[in-house]
């Protein structure tokens, strides 16, 4: 009766994927897939290989063997560079800021706007950063100083910002509401609601399995590298996500 | 702009009333350039004072000394705007001293002993060719030094130590230790001197370009912040920036036309051109030297660099954070082998200055100067966090390394003194800067 919900070829597929470290594997033979407008929560031990397995995705690592499929065909993501030729966005748990540079220079950091001299056009990326915060954090006004001398929530609404203005298909979200407020918190979960509305598929790692319970549609719970199982969040309870993490126990539901 | 904060008006709007704080906001002034522009008025009058009370007559403040002293911080300035990128990007470069030994040895030898036997001597493509081979040797080794860190992944420190000693080495064997003089007679006036500077005219052109270019600057910089619905300085402002500005240029120009020809080589150019004047009457200006205006034109074409492309975006992003970088896909080992070419192409033309300046190649050419480079850079605001940096800065803190050594000098301080006297400026500076930067935030 449990079973993967969603039919049809995955926007995203990690096939077998495995990485070590210096003898030790990471992410240990992973399969994981994502659907358009869903979001699957990633959960696990620090050092289950959650964001390891991630990063083979954003282009941060190589995997050692695995492949990786985008609506169904089979890509090479080797950098960054190719990742986002690929839509995919990601928001690090570090946020990944140049805390030097202010928050137009990150949001278009690899990716500036230039005129046709080929000079960079500064003014014309902070009238579009103007425009895409003034829907995400309507009260940020500090487009002139580095992004060191922001508060945590308006890091994070540079960071996803920086997702989200590139029309990115494929959503990759390490903890981003480790760092927030209420509020703030809040105001990401509101988003997530709402790209997912616009089909995007969303990975999301998170610790907090209130939060898992409430943005996820499944979750792939992972423990010393290896995928312990897939859920349907709907149909399990906290307590059967947390045996899965702490014991690795699967639930009958699980698949 | 104004408007970096919603909230409530920080107590800082209270000094608004102050008309030195009001000009500062207006104008948008960098107050960290107040303050070495400051440094710099200091130094000089300082001096200046010193030598009027104890020697006789100030010798500071004077065409002649000032036009000396800009010829002087060509080749550290130009040398420590590349310094910029390589200290912003959390690296160091100890090698530029003995690569400029090691250029110009090899750019003596390549316009005296092999260019005339195959053009000829003083053929007029000499000059051009040593030149651009100086600068790509330069380049090349930089770029060895680059990949090195970037690819081999030795610090930058161990690279470019290794490179001090090796370079120099390299600079002594190329030519058996011999000093190789002189050189080629086009190739000496990039090195300055009174047939090396562009005369009255020539001065009075460059200034009134550079003029034309401020006003421009200005008008477009309001125009595209028009467009853009962004805060406008005061009109008023942009009129006193734009006269500051002019004024500082003309000022300039007045000062290398105030500094006439020596009354020997007036002479030698009477006698060489069978004029009929009076030598002692003739009144030849320098106006500003030929390594002074490459500096300028460094310096615009590094700032440009730096502010204005993709490149020195990389490069403040790198110094920022360097995972970040990576993670938004900007190949950093490729930066880094980049950045310290170009940091070994701007070496290669300091050599040229310097070994024009001197009409000769030694292999001593260049000794410490990576001392003073990188103090320049430093004293300009370069963090050695990384970063944080600008291309006038370091120049304007090669002015001030320079003025201090030569003001040493023109008084009489010995060697030893001015040594010390140079150390202790650049911890202050150093000081004094940490001091600025805790107060703002």
């Amino acid at each position: 009766m449990s079973g993967n919900p969603n039919k049809g070829t995955p926007l995203v597929e990690l096939r077998d994927i495995s990485i070590a470290f210096g003898g030790i594997k990471a992410v240990d033979h992973v399969t994981v897939n994502l659907y358009p407008g869903e979001v699957v929560g990633l959960l696990g031990h620090n050092g289950a290989g959650k964001s390891t397995l991630i990063k083979c995705l954003s282009g941060a690592y190589h995997k050692d063997a695995g492949q990786i499929y985008i609506n169904g065909q089979q890509v090479q993501i080797n950098s960054p560079r190719d990742a986002r030729k690929y839509n995919i966005e990601t928001i690090y748990q570090t946020l990944a800021l140049a805390d030097n540079l202010d928050a137009a220079s990150n949001l278009f950091l690899g990716r500036e706007l230039v005129s046709p001299a080929g000079f960079l056009d500064d003014t014309r990326m902070e009238a579009e950063t103007r425009k895409i915060m003034s829907r995400l954090n309507p009260n940020f006004r500090k487009f002139n100083v580095p992004v060191s001398a922001l508060s945590g929530g308006q890091r994070q609404s540079v960071a996803i910002a920086r997702a989200v203005y590139f029309n990115a298909k494929i959503l990759i979200m390490d903890e981003p509401t480790a760092a927030l407020g209420p509020h703030e918190t809040q105001m990401v979960a509101e988003l997530i609601q709402e790209l997912k509305a616009q089909g995007l598929g969303i990975f999301l790692i998170e610790h907090d399995i209130h939060a898992v319970m409430e943005l996820c549609d499944r979750a792939v719970i992972m423990k010393n590298g290896q995928n312990i199982g897939c859920v349907n969040v709907n149909e399990v309870t906290d307590d059967d996500i947390l045996g899965m993490i702490i014991a690795g126990k699967k639930p009958p539901q699980a698949y | 702009m104004t408007d970096t904060s919603h909230s409530a008006p920080p107590p800082m709007q209270k000094a608004g009333g102050n008309p030195l704080t009001k000009l500062l906001k207006a104008t948008e002034i960098d107050t960290r350039l107040l303050g070495m522009l400051g440094a710099l008025l200091l130094i000089w009058v300082g001096f200046h004072v010193y030598g009027a009370l104890f020697n006789n007559g100030g010798a500071f403040l004077t065409p002649r000394n000032l036009w000396n002293l800009s010829v002087q911080t060509s080749s550290i300035g130009i040398m420590a705007t590349g310094m910029v990128l390589v200290i912003v990007t959390r690296n160091i470069d100890l090698s530029v001293g003995s690569l400029i030994g090691v250029t110009g040895m090899a750019m003596g030898i390549l316009q005296v002993d092999i260019l005339p036997n195959i053009l000829g001597i003083g053929h007029w493509s000499i000059w051009i060719i040593t030149t651009l081979f100086g600068i790509a040797l330069g380049a090349l080794i930089g770029a060895l030094h680059g990949w090195l860190i970037a690819y081999r992944k030795i610090p930058s420190f161990i690279v470019t130590l290794g490179g001090l000693m090796v370079w120099r080495g390299m600079a002594f064997i190329a030519n058996g230790g011999k000093t190789i003089s002189p050189v080629d007679s086009t190739f000496a006036l990039l090195g300055g001197g009174p047939y090396g500077a562009i005369g009255s005219t020539g001065s009075w052109i460059v200034g009134l370009l550079a003029c034309a270019g401020i006003v421009f600057l200005l008008i477009s910089g309001r125009a595209g912040r028009r467009k853009h619905d962004f805060p406008l300085r005061p009109l008023w402002a942009e009129y006193f920036l734009g006269a500051v500005g002019c004024g500082a240029v003309i000022g300039a120009v007045l000062l290398v036309n105030a500094y006439p020809w020596p009354i020997g080589i007036v002479r030698a150019y009477i006698r060489d051109n069978g004029l009929e004047a009076d030598p002692d009457t003739l009144f030849i200006s320098h106006g500003f030297a030929i390594p002074v205006l490459i500096l300028i034109g460094v310096g615009i074409v590094m700032t440009i660099l730096m502010t204005r492309t993709r490149f020195g975006r990389y490069v403040f992003a790198i110094g920022g954070n360097p995972e970040a970088a990576a993670l938004a896909g900007i190949n950093t080992k490729m930066m880094t082998t980049k950045i310290f070419a170009l940091m070994g192409a701007l070496t290669g033309l300091a050599a040229v200055i310097a070994s024009a300046r001197l009409n000769s190649a030694t292999n001593a050419l260049g000794t410490l100067d990576e001392l003073y480079v990188i103090a320049a850079a430093v004293i300009g605001g370069t963090s050695l966090a990384g970063g944080l940096g600008t291309i006038y800065g370091a120049i304007l803190g090669a002015l001030v390394m320079q003025s201090l050594q030569s003001g040493m000098v023109l008084i009489g301080f010995d060697a030893s003194i001015q040594r010390i006297v140079v150390g202790l400026v650049l911890v202050l500076a150093v000081y004094l800067d940490n001091v600025y930067n805790s107060r703002r935030k």
